[in-house]
């Protein structure tokens, strides 16, 4: 009896550690792979190959978006899709002496001048807003567009944080009295297929990207978002800033955008000031661990 | 045997020339490109923003315990690779592979696969 009890325990113990049995739950699934799911945990399909897609709306952006042919193609760490910070001649930014040197002031976790992350001085990674345009030039995850007759407004994966852009005929404000984070958008159809849109009023403390790239209070955004077709958006962005830059330059040229089902929920991304300052005091931690070691 | 009494140690250390990790957010500039395996029982999971943490002990060639640190990718993306917020329980024995070392000889890294007491492997691929 007494063996049969601990044959039984034994199979009983052996059947629940089997990957089999832990593989039904959420604790364990398939790992290494890379498969999309979705904010209520859905299998997002991938991106199709060659698929035909039907005509586009006219003048209509509504709907999720994100970036294609990957999803994590939007982040960005290293700089925007067509201006990375890899010391390439073709890369480097038509800076001013101010820009070049606010750039330098700008200690990056990242990039051709990143420092080690106890030095550097994002202000993101104390969880300041984000801004505009770096929302879209670090971490562009999932979007939604929402559309009226006045106003295009998109909400951001990153950092759960939406943008207003005014359609009813109203001009750039002239002066800014309250800078903001998102600032002042104002936007029109230039055909049935692309919205352009204009943005002032920056608050100077954002960083234009995740390298540190800097702007001042003369920042001016314009971005054309073309509906190639149903399921297909282009973004083309623009950066004039004369304080910062001798000429414009363009971060993003027709980085595209894919139409996601109506059930694709959007995952939370956001920068939690505890978590935050956990992260940064186990990053100090091991800094000063590291400098102690330097000393010995 | 003696090894044996001496294992939940470093297990391989390699010297691979990785490129740099692409790890959003904050930098991977305190970290070199070397690649060490660690068997260690975990002491915390800690799924927060911007990056994850796993901590977990283990002992040097003396018999000393080490408080290692593993960071790892946010909750973001490693959720797409099957790893989530329980995917470690604290008191379990794994193997932990990190790819860039405290450039101080820290007990610190980037992770890059853990392989759980039942042999399930967690990683991000060939992705970082």
């Amino acid at each position: 009896m007494s063996n049969r009890f601990v044959a039984g325990a034994i199979l009983i113990a052996v059947f629940a550690c089997s990957p089999l049995t832990r593989a039904q739950t959420t604790e364990r699934r398939e790992s290494g792979k890379n498969i999309h799911r979705d904010g209520w945990d859905r299998i997002v399909p991938p991106a199709p190959k060659d698929q035909k897609s039907d005509p586009a709306p006219v003048r209509d952006l509504t709907g999720i978006w994100e970036p294609t042919p990957g999803y994590r193609d939007g982040v960005f760490a290293t700089g925007p899709r067509e201006y990375p910070s890899d010391g390439k001649p073709e890369h480097e930014l038509p800076f001013t002496p101010l820009g070049l040197k606010t750039w330098k002031e700008h200690k990056a976790g990242f990039g051709t001048a990143a420092v080690p992350i106890a030095e550097n001085n994002d202000p993101f990674d104390i969880c300041d807003p984000i801004g505009y345009p770096r929302v879209e030039l670090f971490n562009l995850r999932a979007i939604q567009i929402f559309q009226s007759k006045s106003q295009v407004a998109i909400i951001y994966q990153n950092d759960q944080v939406w943008r207003n852009i005014w359609m009813d005929g109203r001009e750039l404000p002239k002066e800014i009295l309250e800078p903001r984070w998102y600032g002042y958008s104002v936007g029109k159809w230039t055909d049935d297929y692309t919205f352009v849109m204009e943005t002032v009023g920056l608050d100077e403390r954002t960083w234009i990207d995740n390298v540190g790239r800097p702007h001042s209070d003369e920042l001016k955004i314009t971005e054309t978002w073309h509906r190639v077709n149903h399921d297909i958006l282009e973004i083309t962005m623009t950066i004039e800033d004369p304080k910062m830059y001798t000429k414009p330059w363009s971060p993003l040229n027709k980085f595209r955008m894919r139409l996601q089902p109506e059930w694709f929920d959007i995952r939370e991304m956001i920068c939690s000031a505890s978590e935050a300052q956990e992260y940064n005091k186990t990053v100090a931690e091991q800094a000063v661990a590291d400098k102690n070691a330097k000393k010995k | 045997m003696r090894n044996r009494q001496v294992t939940g140690f470093l297990v391989t250390v390699a010297l691979l020339l990785l490129s740099g990790s692409l790890f959003a957010h904050h930098g991977n500039a305190a970290y070199d490109s070397k690649t060490v395996t660690v068997k260690g029982t975990v002491t915390a999971w800690v799924w927060t923003n911007p990056h994850t943490f796993l901590k977990f002990d283990a002992k040097d060639e003396k018999g000393n315990v080490v408080h290692w640190l593993g960071e790892w990718n946010a909750p973001s993306t490693l959720i797409n690779f099957g790893i989530t917020a329980k995917s470690f329980k604290v008191g379990e024995e794994v193997t932990i592979t990190m790819t860039g070392m405290s450039k101080t000889g820290q007990p610190v890294g980037r992770v890059t696969k853990v392989i759980l007491p039942d042999g399930q492997e967690l990683s991000m691929g060939s992705e970082r």
